[in-house]
């Protein structure tokens, strides 16, 4: 996030594009519903009609993997009316012409043909936004997971850019992140393309400075991303995988794969709390601990570090990960040696200058958000204050394309996916809570009740839903959620992995599946 | 006709005159000489139906018609100009009427509430075409002002002051709501106003409005009123068609509309913070107050809220001047109020005095006394809220200080009469009894507050109460007219307080285990007095509890561990030989 | 705006309450149905004032200050009331603090001590049905949700959870319903709760009207150790606070003044027992039975996997890497590691990779 929840309150206007933000992150909805109560206006751009909608000035219904058309024809309206930031556009952007250009087409009418969201919904949309100059972008995994997630999230920058909207207080580009620290495990470090800090892997002055921080000779070719190393490992290259934490079975795309590229790895080594679906094919499991027994920090969405305290000890012979990673180390013959996790949060602080002024001292009670280069520094809520880093930022040119798998005759129905309130992620902590578990522990697919009525199923009946990778037995919810013709499946559930069905296409840059379009049929009994 | 009128078989005497008009071959006299009118409810609801049958500008108002009767009324008066003297009214209708002065309710029973064409023939909408095209907002206020108008609804605030504050605020949006809520055991006067003569009320808003730069209004009314809230309606878009109502009303710049809101029978949402919550489409629960409603209230924008029939006078105002309202009433509250008169009166009805009257002269002369010669006890004035007055303090003037000063309140303007016959703690508990069942329950003194006050009164009544539950009824009434949040539980102790302190000897006797008006059951012992039993068996076979035993023609006994004490055989005596105590 | 408090004096700007302006003052004033963070409700009459020139006295919650106010907080006539309203609150409750999950941690019960409340005090004990003793509510049926625990009996009618829900959460799953003493708070029809199980209700509700099926019976607020950290649920970051007794979280809550306000998710308030779950892992494995014809699932695990001693596990997984790195070169083996893990584990997890294995290939979920 560019802002920080705080500001959320004050924001003229809350875009909410591809985030299911009362379910997924329901606190932060929680602020954005204060916010709307003292006056803030709320956009909604999501296929289906997630809780938030409620609370909208408008809603955007638009086809799934439709979000550049929609966003494009937004700022084309916005350009039309005059309602552009020249200002803005002229200090601090490049290619502003070009991509004006490209947004001709464009128009309201196109944008509308392409979404199926109304014509006059899209204007009012791009009045309303781009009438504001304290106007709050946020997205999640619905604007990325996309074959072309990137564009996607391209052209919602493009939209900041044209209005100005960021750089200020009360109005930026926020994504939330979907997990407690996908932050911090960034922040950290753990890419296959950069040091902790973003720095890079192949800048050779880089390398040269962990080589020297970390005593060892480190290798300047960038690595495998995720979901290449599942390929890799596939393809027989990639011969051993650590997994810490993680349960890629369940949330890779492409279930069958993933478990076919693990088995044919010759080193299997998984570190966990739990004994999940990929650590029952490791070759050597590793008991770890939770948050409630370890101490060390997260950083959440708004980049603010934060404390985590160690309440409880671990159960048997568990042990922290930290421990068990410097043994490891230890026994690989390089030596780790840390008396505390303070110890490893310093070393982290003094090669990324954006945690150096933060201590485990500074944040006892609150978090400090990152930049915080000295001891003396207070933190920053909102980036680019005194502009982008790299001085002056491009609009990129995007364009509309369809998702990756369209549906046809054999396979008619778009398949979205996503999480619901109750269960986390994989599951693997909120479905062993007996109470989740009792009110949200069976999988279901929601569906329309007109697609419903034409298929003849019953809300409750099960129904055999089909894709060209495979096919899963799951209960018909029927809802309003959904408009005809889409599904939508929650990813949290084993026995009905939605990623048994989900496409594995790819953004090509940041190899982000597409696990929001896909198409499937649905057979009844 | 209102629903009272209606009840009573209004509209079949109608539909009987049409028929029979029609049988008697006068057919073409009809339409040239003869027509027939329905008009609004004129207020003397005890006799029921009313008809004014004029002949060569003579009138003769016949009392208690039914449709059987209207053949000999055609036949005999109609075209043999012979009135029938046997039905006409009598004396007490004249006086009914004599003591009355009417200004709200001055065309209501004459004119056709649901003809606009008649409301304009009576000087209707004049004054809101005087406001509109030549006076200044300021200028309606300083009538309103001077006039000395007071809200009807119960706490008596001066009309124009209010209106002067919402004129003030600068606010783009402002409401005007018109409180036809009204919920008090016993009241309908602003039923009956709204009846007789929805257009006063209308007017009334709309010159309310303009003072207060207002667009937009409502009338919340109960939906337990569907003739009113027809009437209403009819009105409502009558209006609109005439131009008085909608965008650039009488051609001006002003533009003012009506919305009618229904209650579900709330009584709270009588309180105007509920009201709003109401409207608002919340659950009504009144809030507290300040910040008053106007300065933060509907939509949390500054709204004027008015009873029915403040509104209903300010036309006759502006139309009548200041001066000739403020020559009505006392020195602190002017002009008239209209009360339901209902109880143990020969006369129940609508009626509409001065300020100032005596109570006396309300209930001898207007009301013709108490019913079957049985004494006077008590008038309860202002429903719930308010408090009852006993028969020494017959004289105080009906206005809003004098009352407040002996324990009651004007209220919105219902008068019960109570006899020798009523139980002073039963009226209490009566009251009681229906304020803690519309008690929003929002706040604590007035949620269990008012529930232990109803105890105490129930088990006193049921010959249970203890030494010292006097005192802790007043203990406990002065903590929830103290603490309670809105107006309800503010006033709900009122009943209990002022019948303590003027039949503090009727509590006193309960606790003894007498009922002195011999209404509370679980007090009372029938017994048959020997020297007046004549054996005749009537009270034997009426008991359905097998009580009564005796031979023929010898007296008769009541076994009281058997009696249920259901009254039917003291109903069955002829020689008043079974007595109550 | 200036406003005078028990003799005090204090310039507060507009909007103000009265009640706001004393704890400014650090004037105590009794409240049970007011919370800092929804709109005022004026409801249970406690913190009752005078204010010169109101002919009545008035919520010090709902009031806002104006210019030249002068307040009084403590009359005999003002503590008198406030007595006679926890009287008869308490005239309506069960009084059966001694088995009630929220004794210790309950405002009603604290009020009712200071105010010394007695059953030998009148009015509140008359003899039998005496004084203000009389119908109690009587509530049969419990809800039958999975999360909280709806006392209906021990509801003061505060009215802060309906509050929350609407105001916070805009879930509005709650309201008042019903007139007089019989008035209640219920879902829609009285039906079961089915909400968004965000607990809210249960953190702001006063006495033990609502509270956590799963804590009930797990141990009274004094025998518990609080631990503030943060959810590792979503990436919001809630500030949450474990409470802990005898090695177990029994309960998870979060402080009001928090940045997050004290407000949590279901996941964030209840989804904390998977910590005691029995399946964690104790001890480390290695497999003993070939992989390429095992299936998924944990079924027969202890024919698949051996337990080991770490020593055991960590030195056979460092010649195993060991092993493929020599074989294969560095960029065979690859890492993953996790959004779950704190920051110092990622960067250690990095640095293993890149320094001891000596590859980039090190990656987490964040696309996922």
């Amino acid at each position: 996030m560019t802002n920080s929840i705080r500001e959320i309150e004050g924001m003229e206007v809350i875009f909410i594009i591809g985030s299911n933000t009362k379910e997924t992150h329901p606190v932060i909805a929680n602020r954005m519903l204060k916010a709307i109560r003292k006056g803030s206006k709320l956009i909604v751009a999501d296929p289906r009609k997630i809780p938030l909608v409620k609370f909208s000035e408008i809603f955007l219904r638009l086809k799934p993997g439709t979000d550049v058309a929609l966003v494009n024809g937004i700022a084309h309206v916005i350009l039309k009316e005059g309602l552009d930031n020249k200002e803005f556009i002229k200090e601090r952007t490049d290619g502003f012409d070009k991509w004006k250009k490209s947004l001709e087409t464009f128009t309201p009418e196109n944008a509308s043909k392409i979404t199926g969201v109304p014509k006059e919904d899209i204007i009012k949309a791009a009045l309303l936004y781009g009438g504001s100059r304290k106007a709050g972008i946020f997205y999640t995994m619905g604007v990325t997971q996309h074959t072309h997630g990137t564009d996607n999230v391209n052209a919602i920058a493009n939209l900041a850019l044209l209005t100005g909207n960021i750089g200020r207080e009360h109005t930026g580009i926020n994504p939330l992140r979907g997990q407690n620290n996908v932050q911090g495990a960034c922040d950290a470090g753990c890419l296959p393309n950069v040091y902790p800090g973003y720095q890079r892997v192949d800048m050779p002055m880089v390398k040269r400075k962990f080589e020297e921080a970390w005593n060892a000779s480190l290798s300047d070719k960038e690595g495998l991303k995720s979901t290449e190393m599942m390929l890799s490992a596939a393809e027989g290259k990639l011969k051993a995988l650590y997994i810490m934490g993680e349960n890629p079975i369940l949330t890779e795309p492409n279930v069958g794969h993933t478990r076919e590229a693990l088995k044919k790895l010759e080193f299997l080594l998984v570190q966990d709390i739990f004994l999940t679906e990929t650590a029952a094919l490791a070759d050597v499991v590793l008991p770890a601990t939770c948050f409630a027994e370890k101490t060390g920090t997260f950083i959440n969405t708004e980049r603010k570090v934060q404390l985590v305290r160690k309440a409880v000890d671990p159960p048997g012979d568990a042990k922290e990960d930290m421990w068990i990673i410097s043994e490891l180390s230890n026994r690989m013959g390089y030596a780790m040696k840390y008396s505390s996790s303070e110890d490893v949060f310093e070393e982290l602080g003094s090669l990324w200058s954006a945690l150096s002024g933060i201590t485990y001292n500074r944040i006892r009670n609150n978090g400090i958000h990152w930049p915080c280069p000295t001891k003396d520094h207070p933190g920053t809520e909102y980036l680019y204050k005194a502009g982008f880093p790299r001085g002056r930022v491009s609009f990129t040119t995007v364009n509309y394309a369809p998702p990756a798998e369209p549906t046809d005759k054999d396979y008619p129905f778009v398949l979205t996916t996503g999480r619901n309130l109750f269960q986390y992620h994989g599951g693997s902590m909120t479905r062993r809570v007996a109470p989740i578990e009792a009110h949200a522990g069976e999988p279901y697919i929601e569906m329309n009740a007109e697609d419903a009525h034409r298929l003849g199923v019953k809300n409750g009946e099960p129904v055999k839903v089909k894709s060209r990778r495979g096919e899963i037995e799951i209960k018909v919810r029927i809802t309003d959620r959904v408009s005809g013709g889409i599904l939508f499946l929650p990813m949290h559930y084993r026995e009905a992995a939605a990623n048994v069905i989900t496409t594995d296409a790819l953004d090509p840059f940041a190899k982000t599946p597409e696990f929001k379009v896909c198409a499937v049929k649905i057979e009844t009994f | 006709m209102g629903t009272g009128g209606i009840a009573a078989g209004g509209a079949e005497v109608i539909a009987a005159f049409k028929k029979e008009l029609k049988l008697a071959g006068i057919k073409a006299n009809v339409e040239e000489h003869c027509s027939m009118h329905k008009v609004g409810c004129r207020g003397l609801c005890a006799k029921d139906v009313l008809v004014d049958v004029i002949v060569n500008n003579e009138k003769v108002t016949y009392q208690y018609i039914k449709p059987d009767m209207v053949p000999r009324i055609i036949k005999e008066h109609i075209i043999e100009k012979n009135p029938v003297q046997d039905w006409a009214v009598g004396e007490d209708y004249h006086f009914f009427h004599k003591k009355q002065f009417k200004v709200v309710l001055s065309d209501c029973g004459s004119i056709d509430p649901e003809d606009i064409n008649a409301y304009i023939a009576v000087s209707g909408y004049d004054a809101a075409r005087q406001v509109l095209t030549s006076l200044k907002p300021e200028n309606v206020i300083e009538i309103i002002k001077s006039s000395g108008l007071r809200g009807r609804g119960g706490a008596g605030f001066p009309t124009g002051v209010k209106w002067e504050i919402a004129m003030r605020q600068n606010s783009k949006q402002k409401y005007l709501i018109c409180n036809a809520d009204e919920g008090d055991p016993g009241a309908f006067m602003d039923r009956s106003v709204i009846e007789g003569n929805p257009h006063a009320v209308i007017e009334g808003l709309i010159i309310g409005a303009y003072a207060i730069g207002s667009d937009k209004g409502y009338v919340y009314i109960r939906a337990e009123y569907p003739l009113a809230v027809e009437r209403l309606k009819k009105a409502l878009s009558d209006a609109k068609k005439n131009g008085f109502l909608g965008k650039g009303i009488l051609g001006t710049k002003f533009n003012f509309d009506i919305k009618v809101k229904l209650g579900a029978g709330a009584f709270v949402c009588g309180e105007e913070t509920a009201l709003i919550a109401s409207i608002e489409g919340q659950r009504g629960m009144p809030r507290a107050k300040p910040p008053f409603p106007v300065y933060n209230g509907l939509w949390g924008k500054p709204t004027v809220i008015n009873n029915v029939e403040t509104l209903a006078n300010v036309p006759y105002i502006i139309r009548n001047g200041a001066n000739w309202f403020a020559s009505f009433g006392t020195e602190k509250s002017k002009g008239t109020k209209v009360f339901a008169l209902t109880g143990k009166i020969k006369n129940s009805g609508l009626i509409e005095v001065p300020m100032g009257i005596p109570l006396r002269e309300i209930i001898y002369d207007i009301g013709g006394g108490i019913e079957s010669g049985k004494a006077f006890k008590a008038v309860q004035t202002g429903g719930p809220s308010g408090g009852c007055i006993p028969a020494e303090l017959l004289d105080t003037p009906v206005d809003f200080e004098s009352l407040a000063k002996v324990g009651s309140i004007v209220g919105s303007g219902g008068m019960v009469v109570l006899d020798e016959t009523d139980c002073m703690v039963n009226i209490a508990k009566f009251f009681l009894e229906f304020t803690q069942a519309e008690s929003c329950g929002k706040c604590v003194p007035c949620r269990i507050g008012t529930k232990r006050l109803l105890e105490i009164l129930t088990r006193i009544t049921k010959g249970a109460g203890k030494e010292g539950d006097i005192e802790l009824l007043e203990k406990l009434s002065k903590d929830v007219k103290a603490a309670s949040l809105c107006g309800l539980g503010q006033t709900a102790p009122n009943p209990v307080l002022s019948t303590i302190k003027y039949f503090r000897h009727e509590y006193e006797a309960h606790l003894q285990g007498k009922c002195p008006a011999a209404v509370c059951k679980e007090l009372l012992t029938y017994y048959i007095l020997e020297q007046f039993c004549k054996g005749c068996g009537a009270c034997l076979r009426a008991c359905p509890a097998g009580a009564i035993t005796g031979e023929k023609k010898k007296p008769h006994f009541i076994d009281s561990e058997i009696c249920i004490k259901c009254g039917a055989c003291f109903d069955v005596c002829k020689f008043k030989a079974v007595v109550k105590e | 705006m200036k406003v005078t408090i028990n003799g005090k004096t204090i310039e507060v700007p507009e909007g103000t309450t009265v009640l706001e302006a004393a704890r400014m003052l650090n004037i105590p004033i009794p409240t049970l149905c007011h919370h800092p963070k929804l709109t005022p409700f004026g409801g249970c009459r406690m913190c009752i004032v005078e204010i010169k020139g109101a002919p009545r006295p008035l919520t010090s919650c709902t009031t806002p200050v104006s210019e030249g106010m002068e307040v009084i907080t403590s009359s005999p006539e003002l503590e008198d009331l406030r007595k006679t309203v926890l009287e008869l609150i308490l005239s309506d409750h069960p009084n059966d603090c001694m088995i009630c999950e929220k004794a210790g941690d309950c405002t009603l019960q604290e009020l009712a001590y200071f105010y010394g409340i007695s059953p030998y005090n009148p009015p509140l004990l008359k003899g039998d049905k005496g004084g203000f003793l009389g119908e109690r509510r009587v509530y049969g049926k419990r809800d039958g949700n999975p999360f909280i625990e709806r006392d209906m009996e021990k509801c003061i009618l505060c009215g802060r959870c309906v509050k929350v829900c609407d105001e916070v959460q805009g879930v509005e799953a709650i309201d008042f319903a019903y007139r007089g003493f019989k008035s209640k708070i219920c879902p829609t029809f009285e039906k079961d709760l089915d909400c968004e199980f965000c607990g809210q209700c249960v953190a702001v509700c006063p006495t033990g009207a609502l509270t956590g099926k799963m804590w009930a019976l797990r141990g009274r607020q004094k025998d518990i150790k609080e631990v503030d950290t943060t959810c590792s649920y979503c990436g919001t970051g809630c500030n949450i606070t474990l409470h802990v007794r005898r090695n177990e979280v029994i309960r998870v809550t979060s402080r009001e003044d928090t940045w997050n306000e004290g407000w949590l998710c279901v996941k964030g308030r209840f989804g904390y027992s998977f910590i005691n779950n029995p399946d964690r892992l104790k001890k480390p494995l290695i497999r003993i039975k070939d992989r390429s014809n095992c299936s998924s699932g944990s079924n027969g695990l202890n024919k698949v996997f051996k337990e080991v001693s770490w020593d055991e596990a960590l030195d056979y997984t460092s010649q195993r890497l060991k092993e493929i790195k020599e074989k294969y070169g560095h960029d065979s083996i690859a890492g993953l590691s996790s959004a779950r893990c704190t920051n110092e584990e990622n960067y250690l997890f990095q640095k293993f990779m890149r320094a001891a294995v000596g590859t980039n290939n090190v990656d987490h979920c964040a696309r996922l």
